[in-house]
């Protein structure tokens, strides 16, 4: 396998549309002719060559060719955009849209990625090894098919809208996931780690979701069906299986309804709402001391601004608040 | 002696009311009153005929941050000078103005290579995000006044933000088939906090702040006629949930009201989503619609006209030549945030109130315009504020109500001595724009 390697020369103005960083468009050729490769910016046109330097080699076709970008590409979209083969790896961090439409070959993050990383991918890897945002392996805006093949592994949090419309290939996040994960899905497997925030599986109607650390809040709509032992990543375990959505239609395979199914670790207690509930983090509070210590320095602050106080009190105590918390902070100090 | 104009269309909210009766003076220049409106709608009127407090020619920022009073020649020259220079300007706003105005600045946008957006991003766009994936089963406001014996107003409170609403389509007037009024009908409203709305209505579902979406799929599976879990569902009892569901099993004819309480709440496009497919399910039963508040009074027109000329309701990035769309990335909100255009303007809308802060300084620190006939926070932090004759009172020009019912406005009153109208003063630019492009 050959490899190019493209360093970032200058952070764009704007936000970069490179949708030409990829194995396939790369594969056969020369330097020259990749740093002829158009990106955008807006509405003008510039060339690869004007904001990276190009070395290395590429391969004869897409399968033998590696693309290792170098660099802060923190503003740049697109990177790996419907790759079908060979590899694609990114050292820092990429914006949106990594890996979208891919079919195939292996895509790696080193940093985090923004919103929209494998949206109605079809095949292939996609590994991200920091945080993503929202709408992660989702369907485009309007479409039904999200996910339909493939594997998505995020070691860190992701956002929102993961996996809607899924249906087929494998999420897998290490850390937490916010809201909405697995609206729509008609299949696939989504695993979490973490905590699962809520609205897990909303109008789902085929599928597997597994949420090793809980749910927060469980729809109102799914049913405690029975508990389930099942071999995970060589390990066995018990699970809490919960059948739903209850809203949604459902087919019949063999006389039987097909559900979406939840699998709770069972070792979570039954929470008030007949649901699993489970508490995140306790909310962080600041200590008496702390809080004077805080009055008489929000008084040689003339305006204190919610992120100045929220940042020194990170610095200063090493609790990160939120900012709602810390706005109530300063009303209630200066007055 | 004074004339009276008659069926005078309301240039307010997405209600549209076209049984306006306008005085004017002799010389058709000042407003003496207005009947028929609501308290908003008639205040817009009276306000815009008192031309003392209005300014009339475009104003330029100084650098000690006071306003010089320019031409509209030199107006022009400078919006054109901007929106060629940039590499991604951002055109916000077209819901305060006419559609004729719309297609204009739309064309501006094309050659420019920016992004359109219109109120949506904040509203209802959420709406119109559902509406794409899981479509819509809708009616007019003609039929809900004739027809309809089940309301359901979700997220909203028409008593304050669409006052007339209430009054001339949903709750008390006497249709062809629902000659009884308001003792025929049932009301559900879902909010919160107790409103003037929920006083009127039958059933209260007040659901917990956030959890509309929970509400909604338990509503959806009650009507489906399997078990809840829990005895409270998002903060409203269970038994009060399959009570409403019998209620509107039990209708002839439905209809869903929903505002902004549940599109720009947790869940955003997922809550109206599982509203529409609650209408759906609904539809096994009973006949039932669903209907979005709109708030600005051409916002669904602005929608319109997107939709017609580029496939897409808001939201449209122009900037590589063809149309594209994403709200998340396209959406006015995420560009200012993330940094991403280079230059603003602003046409009938207000982001400098309604926007977060961190976009609003975006504003500030952008090349910006404010097309706009009011002295607003916008117009306060852009370079130049072009004042423009009012839509709908005193120029005409079509207008979409919330039910996409194109409306004519008309025009009652003379504007101010030389003041251009939005497209006049848009048709102007594009004209320059041209001209700077060609050469």
């Amino acid at each position: 396998m050959d490899t190019v390697k493209l360093t970032s020369k200058v952070v764009p103005e704007l936000y970069l549309e490179a949708e030409h960083i990829s194995p396939d468009v790369f594969a056969g050729k020369s330097n020259q002719e990749i740093g002829d490769l158009s990106v955008h910016m807006g509405n003008q046109t510039y060339k690869i060559s004007d904001y990276f330097t190009v070395e290395g080699k590429a391969g004869a076709t897409a399968a033998e060719t590696k693309i290792v970008v170098a660099g802060d590409v923190s503003k740049v979209k697109y990177i790996g955009m419907k790759m079908t083969a060979g590899e694609v790896e990114v050292l820092g961090n990429a914006d949106m849209y990594v890996g979208a439409w891919m079919e195939g070959g292996k895509l790696l993050v080193k940093g985090s990625v923004d919103s929209f990383a494998g949206i109605a991918m079809k095949g292939g890897e996609l590994i991200i090894e920091g945080d993503a945002k929202n709408y992660i392996g989702a369907a485009y805006r309007g479409d039904w098919r999200g996910m339909q093949g493939g594997k998505i592994v995020v070691k860190g949090n992701v956002g929102s809208d993961v996996g809607s419309n899924i249906n087929g290939g494998t999420i897998d996040i290490g850390g937490n996931a916010d809201v909405h994960l697995a609206t729509h899905a008609e299949g696939g497997t989504i695993i979490v780690r973490g905590i699962a925030k809520g609205r897990v599986g909303g109008q789902m109607v085929k599928g597997d979701i597994y949420c090793l650390g809980g749910v927060e809040r469980m729809m109102p709509s799914f049913k405690y069906d029975h508990t389930e032992e099942i071999e995970l990543d060589g390990k066995k375990m018990n699970f809490q299986v919960y059948y739903g959505d209850l809203g949604e239609r459902h087919g019949k395979k063999k006389g039987e309804i097909i559900y979406g199914k939840i699998y709770l670790t069972a070792a979570q207690p039954e929470g008030g709402e007949g649901a699993t509930a489970v508490k995140s983090e306790r909310k962080a509070k600041l200590s008496e001391k702390q809080l004077e210590q805080l009055a008489t320095e929000l008084k040689e602050m003339k305006e204190p601004s919610v992120q100045n106080v929220r940042e020194y009190i990170k610095k200063t105590f090493g609790i990160d608040l939120k900012p709602m918390q810390v706005s109530r902070l300063i009303d209630s100090l200066s007055r | 002696m004074s004339k009276t104009i008659t069926d005078v269309v309301c240039p307010f909210c997405g209600t549209l009311c076209d049984d306006l009766i306008v005085t004017t003076d002799d010389e058709g220049k000042k407003i003496l009153g207005v009947d028929n409106a609501c308290a908003i709608g008639a205040e817009k009127f009276i306000h815009s005929s008192d031309h003392s407090h209005r300014v009339t020619r475009p104003r330029k920022m100084q650098e000690d941050g006071s306003f010089k009073e320019i031409t509209y020649e030199e107006a022009i020259e400078h919006t054109a000078k901007i929106l060629v220079n940039a590499k991604k300007p951002l055109m916000y706003g077209w819901s305060s103005t006419s559609c004729e105005a719309d297609s204009v600045g739309h064309e501006i946008a094309e050659l420019c290579g920016g992004i359109v957006d219109n109120t949506a991003a904040v509203c209802h766009g959420t709406t119109l995000i559902a509406v794409q994936n899981v479509g819509i089963p809708s009616c007019t406001l003609g039929e809900v006044k004739n027809r309809a014996d089940r309301i359901i107003f979700w997220g909203c409170n028409p008593a304050h933000a669409h006052p007339r609403h209430m009054s001339r389509y949903s709750i008390f007037p006497r249709g062809y088939f629902t000659g009884k009024g308001a003792k025929q009908r049932k009301i559900i409203v879902v909010d919160p906090r107790p409103t003037d709305t929920t006083n009127l209505a039958d059933i209260h579902l007040q659901v917990e702040q956030g959890y509309d979406y929970e509400l909604l799929q338990a509503l959806r599976a009650a009507i489906r006629g399997e078990p809840l879990a829990g005895d409270v569902i998002a903060g409203v009892p269970k038994e009060t949930v399959y009570e409403a569901v019998d209620v509107l099993k039990s209708g002839r004819f439905g209809v869903i009201f929903f505002g902004m309480g549940v599109t720009q709440s947790l869940g955003k496009d997922h809550n109206i989503d599982a509203a529409i497919c609650l209408t759906k399910d609904l539809n096994d039963y009973t006949k039932f619609s669903i209907v979005a508040m709109r708030g600005h009074y051409n916002v669904t027109g602005s929608g319109q006209v997107l939709g017609w000329q580029y496939g897409f309701p808001y939201s449209v990035d122009l900037s590589r030549g063809f149309a594209r769309y994403n709200p998340g990335e396209t959406g006015s909100i995420e560009v200012l945030k993330r940094q991403e255009a280079d230059a603003i303007f602003v046409l009938g809308s207000d982001p400098g109130a309604h926007f977060p802060m961190r976009c609003v300084k975006e504003i500030s620190r952008l090349p910006s315009v404010a097309i706009d006939p009011h002295i607003t926070p916008t117009t306060e932090i852009c370079d130049v504020h072009v004042p423009v004759a009012f839509v709908g009172v005193e120029v005409g020009g079509n207008c979409y109500r919330m039910d996409n019912v194109p409306i004519e406005a008309r025009k009652v009153v003379e504007p101010p001595e030389g003041m251009m109208t939005d497209q006049q003063f848009l048709s102007a630019v594009l004209e320059r724009v041209k001209e700077l492009k060609a050469n």
